[in-house]
């Protein structure tokens, strides 16, 4: 098929489940908080408020978009819209599967694969920091200059060490490229602990992962918009939809960085267990998942669960008969396998940083920056040392 | 396609260096700079430079301008006026003299270097980090060494005259 009409399908698709995605993250952050703070979380639209995401979007494009007086008009209507493209840049170089065969069309469950994907990752998060400090500036207002400054600093700092992180397992696969950086994690020690960047590089991993929370400004990091001293921090002065693409590019970075550490460090869609196993898995969990939910929807606690929980187990072991079938159908195996596995590292991750914004309290501000050139720069700069050392004395 | 992105680009990389000397807000004008580094990485790309194009991306216009807009915001720089003035004679006349001007050391430019064969978009493929690394790190070694410490040397200058007196 014509490369230009392929890639304008994969482009399509990626964007339509990616921002569909990005609504629900939001949904399950938090119906996961809610469930910390002994709440029940969105409850009121749909059932257990799976349709809360469509009633926000409906909100927020309907409300009114103030335009303050005292603003620079043009940068500040520019910040959300540079916040937001930079945030969803990053998506197309991410790989999600390996090559797939369907009919006689052969293709790589990715839009384009660079031999620089990883850098070009690191530049457009290097870059993406504009948004946020333009925002802040352009709405000439204290706190959200503040706000913005708090951000811009506090990225330039935490970009070192998470750069350093990344380059340890890049010295270890010799390479640049997302796709081959997973064929090198592929196969198992021993024949069962997968060969996963996370085993030898488990500190690394850890900095990568503090830097992260702190690059997309997710809470204990999240000085920008520190409620209790910047109203809102850096979109105080923004309404409707202008707040809204503020609030997608925070959920679009923590996807993207998500998935970045799940293909350095997680092996990407290699499955954690040799091959016949880990095809009984998602079979497994969905199946599993499946029988509670109908147990429940037969002995109802509450009055709509006879009616929503079955519904949910149909899905449930419909999905589990989906993967069953692939023991059938060779061409579906390699895609549902390979997004199984993938979706659910990232989903584990995004997890952990829901669970962190439950658990934690924010740091100071000099304490933030004193972890950062303190504890976590000679940290990360130890472990490449580390790495580069194993990496040259076993080359030989 | 490559003709048509190239003078895209070139294009946006000359509008925004005109933008960046024309602005009188020093936000405006920064962030000029940086359309001009964003396009220039975009035209090494297509000459077969992966590495630097990235590098240009993060140190540039994602390291060094990051700081630039921070220290403008922190400043609280306004915008600068316009206190010269300039008659509209004189101002045609400049523009005229300026096309002639630049003109002319095109053509003597053209003029004096030796005809080369015209670039060809694809051609060179010796832009991949591999490459990069191998020749920083064996033929240009002593010059890269010479300038990290330079560069250290101006990094603990910056320090020394920016502490406080004890």
């Amino acid at each position: 098929m014509n490369f230009f009409i392929l890639s304008l399908i994969k482009a399509g698709i990626i964007a339509f489940v990616f921002l569909t995605a990005l609504a629900y993250l939001q949904w399950i952050e938090r119906k996961v908080i809610g469930h910390i703070q002994l709440r029940v979380g969105p409850y009121r639209v749909g059932p257990h408020g799976l349709l809360q995401p469509l009633a926000d979007v409906v909100k927020l494009i309907t409300k009114e978009g103030v335009l303050p007086s005292h603003v620079n008009k043009f940068f500040y209507l520019l910040a959300p819209f540079l916040a937001v493209t930079l945030a969803l840049i990053s998506i197309s170089v991410l790989p999600f599967g390996p090559q797939i065969t369907i009919g006689s069309v052969t293709t790589w469950m990715q839009l384009t694969d660079l031999n620089v994907g990883i850098l070009f990752v690191i530049a457009i998060s290097s870059v993406g920091v504009y948004g946020v400090a333009l925002g802040g500036w352009a709405s000439n207002n204290k706190y959200a200059l503040l706000g913005g400054l708090r951000s811009s600093a506090q990225m330039i700092s935490y970009e070192l060490p998470l750069a350093l992180a990344v380059a340890a397992p890049l010295l270890l696969a010799n390479t640049l490229s997302f796709r081959e950086m997973v064929n090198y994690q592929s196969g198992y020690w021993l024949g069962f602990i997968p060969r996963w960047n996370i085993f030898p590089e488990i500190l690394g991993f850890i900095v990568f992962l503090i830097a992260a929370f702190a690059e997309t400004n997710r809470i204990p990091f999240d000085l920008p918009e520190a409620e209790n001293e910047l109203v809102a921090g850096f979109h105080t002065e923004y309404s409707s939809m202008s707040f809204a693409a503020f609030f997608m590019a925070e959920y679009a970075n923590m996807v993207t960085v998500t998935a970045v550490a799940t293909l350095l460090f997680l092996g990407g869609w290699q499955p954690p267990f040799p091959e016949p196993y880990s095809d009984f898995v998602p079979i497994a969990i969905f199946g599993l998942a499946g029988l509670v939910a109908l147990y429940h929807g037969l002995n109802p606690a509450r009055r709509m669960d006879k009616f929503t929980l079955p519904g949910a187990a149909l899905l449930f072991l419909g999905i589990a008969a989906l993967f069953g079938a692939t023991f059938f159908l060779p061409v579906l195996k390699p895609i549902l396998m390979a997004l199984f596995w993938f979706c659910g590292k990232i989903l584990v991750l995004l997890f952990v940083f829901i669970w962190v914004r439950g658990t934690l309290p924010r740091f100071r501000y000099d304490q933030l920056m004193r972890f950062a050139w303190i504890v976590l720069f000679p940290l990360a700069m130890f472990n490449l040392l580390v790495t580069g050392l194993a990496v040259a004395l076993s080359s030989k | 396609m490559t003709a048509l992105i190239f003078f895209l680009f070139a294009g946006i990389a000359v509008f925004c260096g005109i933008s960046l000397v024309a602005q009188t807000h020093p936000i405006a004008s920064a962030l000029s700079l940086i359309g001009v580094m964003g396009s220039l990485a975009i035209l090494y790309l297509q000459l077969g430079g992966e590495f630097i194009a990235a590098a240009q991306m993060i140190v540039y216009a994602g390291a060094i301008m990051v700081l630039f807009v921070f220290v403008i915001m922190l400043l609280n720089a306004g915008a600068e006026g316009t206190s010269l003035r300039v008659s509209a004679f004189a101002k045609y006349l400049g523009m005229f003299l300026l096309v002639a001007f630049l003109g002319l050391i095109s053509f003597i430019i053209q003029a004096m270097l030796p005809r080369t064969e015209g670039v060809v978009f694809g051609a060179f493929k010796g832009g991949t980090t591999a490459d990069v690394g191998m020749k920083l790190f064996t033929v240009y070694l002593l010059p890269f060494e010479v300038t990290s410490v330079l560069i250290l040397i101006a990094i603990l200058g910056a320090i020394v005259l920016a502490r406080k007196e004890i």
